[in-house]
């Protein structure tokens, strides 16, 4: 049915032409990887491969925040914390795949905990040794706490910046009962030195593949979903909400359930990013948690264009390219680059590179219709009336930006 | 024992000259007759001949070939009964008692890198210095080392000086000894000063439990040291608890009991006033947040950049200091707060007209936007003075700590205390005795009806945002003097001022203060209990609970807007 509509007339070719992109590129650059030699010009080195495995694992991640920020109007600053809750329980499965190869040869216990004086295993790593186990919890985990961190939320109305801050708050106390080395999940070090993944080496070129391959399907699936789901009457509705709350409350909408629904969706996908995330870096430790990486993603979201699809893919892809090329060349001015991102973002492009592509494009189709209209001697619509009709609106912040006053706390 | 001739040393340590009877019986040139002369003299014409005596004894320190001889030695120094003996003494404890091999003189020095520093024994003027190998140390033993500290125990007992008697009586007491009994008698009956007095009383209560005088003195002692109360008592008496039996056993398990029920309320009050010093840093760092969140529902977070600023203000004040006018450098902070209030005001004008003026109605934008400003402030903070931690010093007010009972209480704690009070007084009488506050209370109650009341908003807006990043500032004067100046410094403050802004609710002080101390005291009563991390993390869970139940706070303004 909604594959149906997918691919009736009116579908949007822009996803459809994204999810194509990663298909393709889910097949060919394992196979530039692993069937091209080394010499050859269209050879992809490993580290390429491992490092836009991490990009589109970040994409999925900002995509993931896009779904409650753009869509939804619900800001999180805490969504780094759902990406590593995943990557921890991704992680736990993978340290308890080492085995007896650790460095202390104990068949059960992790390294650290032999080192941390651990009798036994704590009640909570029991099951991560099956895939399917961990796979259920890297869903569950972050789906249960936002579950019920939305439904508190919510319920009472906590609305905006403060909502922005209880967020921020949940994940700055994950990070600090992360690093308690008695949490049980390896404290300060975090959980490192990985060796299998469901019986491969997590080292191996081919592992590395197929990961990359499994990253780029799962963003291609997200896409997928997050289109089905704001296309279909739910994402009416997650838009309603965000654009006039207190509206669709008082036309018998229950906002709360809708945001909740919204917000736990949205951290069972940056589970899957940080599930995926793990395997390809090697290491998940609390600095995941750190309250600054989680708005490093809002940024991803808001340059590539947020309340969209793709947006939040692109921008996330080349942020991270930009970062990583910035702090090999220029270590000195990322920050200075970052902080100016966020301030021209905010500013100047408040719907993002793909706002921006549609503004001018639109324009573009405009002009062109103008003078198409002038050639045949007609008057042409003036722009301004039907932009001050309240169409409703695709972009948050659009019917704000006409009322552009500051609005006291109450 | 030949002395070499050395009439230039002669000349800089003429005093050294008194040192040894022996040396006068030297043969000497007519000058350094006329010299010794003339330094008798005028050290007679003081206590010279005392003087004379001590040194004499001190000197045969130089021939002492085993620790019983230096033991005799101590001892004759300290029947002596002068105060004087304390540096020598003193020194001889600490191995830092020397002799030169040179001329056999007994000194006092202090150990530097390859040479030792050489200070006179009795004066402590500097004499010199001299390679280890020039030099002998004067060694001791643990016998030899009691001996001295119960020595200068008794001796500093007789001190002019009323706060040596207080170190003496309190070394006492925590070493209790039969040999004290005598000494402390003397000491109580000549002591004026009644708080010495009872410190005396105690200092020999204690030396009589570990006596074999009769039960009764004894239990008489113990009721005197359970009325001290502090952990001192609460350790000799446990002590005494393990060796002695029967009614003395009994009164001191019951001594303990009450000092323990005392203490415990001494270590709640010490906890309050933790959480009062913590809180009040809270109050710092979250007022001028709270007044740009009240007034224009702004999320500043570059505010902990505004802290960081101001307490580089106070580094470089500081520099200039330390170059130009050392004098000056108990008045560093004073000058430091207004620079720091203009600098930090300044660049939030700059950020509020440049940025955030663009952004009004768009709070989660605003709250982007300024992250990112927060970010360059960092990165230009750390450009210009580095990575690492500044050095800020605390000007002599500011260092130190007395004790009220059993609080212990550090000035620049009390001092960061008072001027968080201090500020908040200050802004609360702008905001409720002043036009521009009356305006900004009218922005804060009803935007558009304040416009129309003919209150420029956008001025009030950029004020009251350059008043709260001031406020910041001043906040990072006072914050240099209990944490490490770096460039993180502000993101160390910056979710706990959120906290507390969000529980105190926003466009009221007094929530932010009630808010602020509350959230200090809360988290310094749980930090015993479950750890320092922990405890802020349920604190941190607790928040979140109560923002279900007061989404707007603990003080909320009270409107009929549908939503905020």
């Amino acid at each position: 049915m909604i594959t149906g509509r997918f691919f009736a007339a009116g579908a949007d070719r822009r996803i459809a032409i994204t999810i194509f992109i990663l298909l393709a590129a889910a097949i060919i650059v394992p196979l530039l990887n692993l069937g091209v030699s080394p010499a050859s010009a269209f050879y992809v080195p490993a580290y390429i491969v491992a490092l836009t495995g991490k990009y589109l694992c970040y994409a999925l991640l900002a995509l993931a925040l896009d779904l409650v920020w753009g869509y939804c109007g619900i800001l999180s600053l805490g969504h780094g914390a759902f990406f590593a809750l995943g990557g921890y329980a991704m992680g736990m499965y993978l340290m308890r795949q080492i085995g007896s190869r650790g460095v202390y040869g104990n068949p059960i216990l992790p390294d650290f905990m032999v080192f941390l004086n651990y009798k036994e295993l704590p009640w909570f790593w029991h099951g991560f040794d099956h895939f399917w186990f961990a796979a259920i919890m890297v869903l569950a985990v972050p789906g249960l706490l936002a579950f019920v961190f939305g439904w508190f939320a919510f319920r009472s109305r906590v609305t905006g910046v403060y909502l922005s801050i209880i967020t921020q708050a949940m994940t700055y106390a994950l990070l600090l009962a992360f690093f308690r080395n008695d949490m049980g999940f390896g404290g300060n070090n975090g959980l490192t030195d990985f060796k299998d993944i469901l019986g491969f080496n997590v080292q191996a070129d081919a592992t590395r593949s197929a990961l990359f391959a499994a990253s780029a399907v799962m963003l291609a699936l997200a896409v997928f979903f997050t289109w089905a789901i704001v296309g279909s009457k739910y994402g009416k509705l997650l838009m309603a909400v965000r654009d006039a709350e207190s509206r669709t409350r008082f036309l018998g909408w229950r906002a709360e359930n809708v945001k909740l629904f919204a917000f736990t969706v949205s951290a069972v996908m940056a589970g899957i990013a940080g599930a995926l995330y793990v395997p390809q870096v090697g290491i998940i430790n609390p600095g995941e948690f750190e309250p600054s990486n989680s708005i490093e993603v809002v940024i991803w979201a808001a340059v590539g264009g947020r309340g969209t699809i793709v947006g939040p893919i692109i921008g996330a892809l080349l942020v991270n390219a930009g970062k990583s090329w910035f702090t090999g060349v220029l270590p000195e001015l990322w920050l200075f680059a970052l902080g100016g991102l966020f301030v021209a973002v905010t500013l100047l492009l408040p719907r993002g590179i793909i706002g921006m592509w549609d503004s001018w494009r639109g324009n573009a189709k405009a002009l062109r219709a103008a003078s198409v209209a002038e050639e045949a001697a007609k008057v042409a619509v003036p722009s301004a009336i039907s932009k001050r009709a309240r169409s409703p609106a695709r972009n948050p912040g659009e019917w704000s930006l006409s009322d552009p006053e500051p609005q006291a706390a109450e | 024992m030949t002395r070499p001739q050395r009439p230039d040393g002669f000349l800089r340590r003429p005093d050294v000259q008194f040192k040894t009877s022996r040396d006068l019986q030297k043969p000497m040139t007519l000058i350094r007759a006329g010299l010794t002369l003339l330094f008798l003299l005028t050290t007679l014409s003081s206590s010279g001949a005392a003087d004379a005596d001590l040194r004499g004894i001190i000197a045969k320190f130089a021939t002492v070939t085993d620790f019983s001889e230096t033991g005799a030695v101590v001892r004759e120094l300290t029947a002596t009964g002068d105060p004087a003996v304390e540096r020598p003494l003193a020194a001889l404890a600490d191995g830092n008692l020397y002799v030169r091999t040179a001329d056999s003189m007994v000194l006092v020095g202090k150990e530097g890198d390859g040479s030792v520093q050489l200070f006179d024994p009795l004066s402590g003027e500097a004499v010199g210095q001299a390679s280890e190998e020039d030099i002998t140390k004067i060694t001791v033993n643990n016998t030899l080392r009691r001996t001295i500290r119960d020595a200068l125990g008794t001796l500093t007992l007789g001190s002019k000086d009323p706060t040596v008697r207080v170190a003496a009586a309190d070394t006492m007491f925590k070493t209790p000894d039969t040999a004290n009994i005598e000494p402390l008698d003397a000491a109580i009956a000549s002591e004026s000063v009644a708080s010495v007095k009872a410190l005396l009383e105690q200092a020999r209560a204690a030396s009589i439990l570990v006596s074999d005088k009769p039960d009764a003195d004894k239990l008489a002692a113990i009721a005197l040291i359970g009325a001290r109360g502090d952990r001192n008592a609460v350790s000799l008496l446990t002590s005494v608890e393990a060796s002695a039996s029967g009614a003395v056993k009994g009164a001191a398990t019951a001594a303990i009991a009450s000092i323990n029920s005392t203490l415990a309320i001494w270590d709640a009050g010490q906890n309050i006033w933790y959480g009062i010093s913590l809180g009040s840093v809270l109050l710092l760092a979250a007022i001028g947040l709270a007044i740009t969140f009240g007034v224009m529902g702004v999320i500043n977070m570059a505010h902990g950049e505004m802290v960081m600023l101001g307490a580089y203000t106070t580094f470089v004040v500081q520099q200039v200091i330390r170059t130009s006018f050392p004098g000056l450098f108990d008045w560093s902070l004073v000058i430091a707060l207004p620079l720091a209030f203009l600098v930090s005001a300044l660049i939030g004008l700059v950020i509020e007209r440049g940025v955030i003026r663009f952004l009004y109605g768009r709070p989660l934008e605003t709250l982007l936007a300024t992250w990112g400003v927060s970010l360059i402030l960092q990165q230009a903070v750390r450009s210009i003075f580095g990575p690492t931690n500044q050095e800020v010093g605390n000007p002599s007010w500011m260092s130190g700590s007395f004790a009220i009972g059993q609080l212990a209480i550090t000035w620049n704690r009390l001092w960061i205390l008072v001027f968080a009070l201090a500020v908040f007084g200050v802004l609360l009488y702008v905001m409720k005795r002043t036009p521009w506050g009356l305006q900004m209370r009218a922005v804060t109650a009803n935007r558009r009806m304040a416009a129309s009341m003919g209150i420029r908003t956008p001025w009030v807006d950029a004020l009251t945002f350059a008043l709260g990043s001031g406020i910041a500032g001043i906040a990072g004067v006072a914050l240099s003097q209990i944490d490490n100046v770096s460039p993180n410094l502000g993101r160390g403050y910056i979710i706990d001022s959120f906290m507390v802004v969000v529980f105190g609710g926003v466009g009221n002080l007094w929530g932010t203060l009630v808010g602020a101390f509350s959230l200090g005291i809360v988290n310094k009563f749980l930090e015993p209990y479950a750890g320092a991390v922990l405890g802020k993390i349920v604190v941190l869970v607790l928040i979140i609970l109560f923002i279900q139940k007061r989404p707007r706070g603990l003080f909320a303004l009270k409107g009929r807007a549908v939503e905020a």
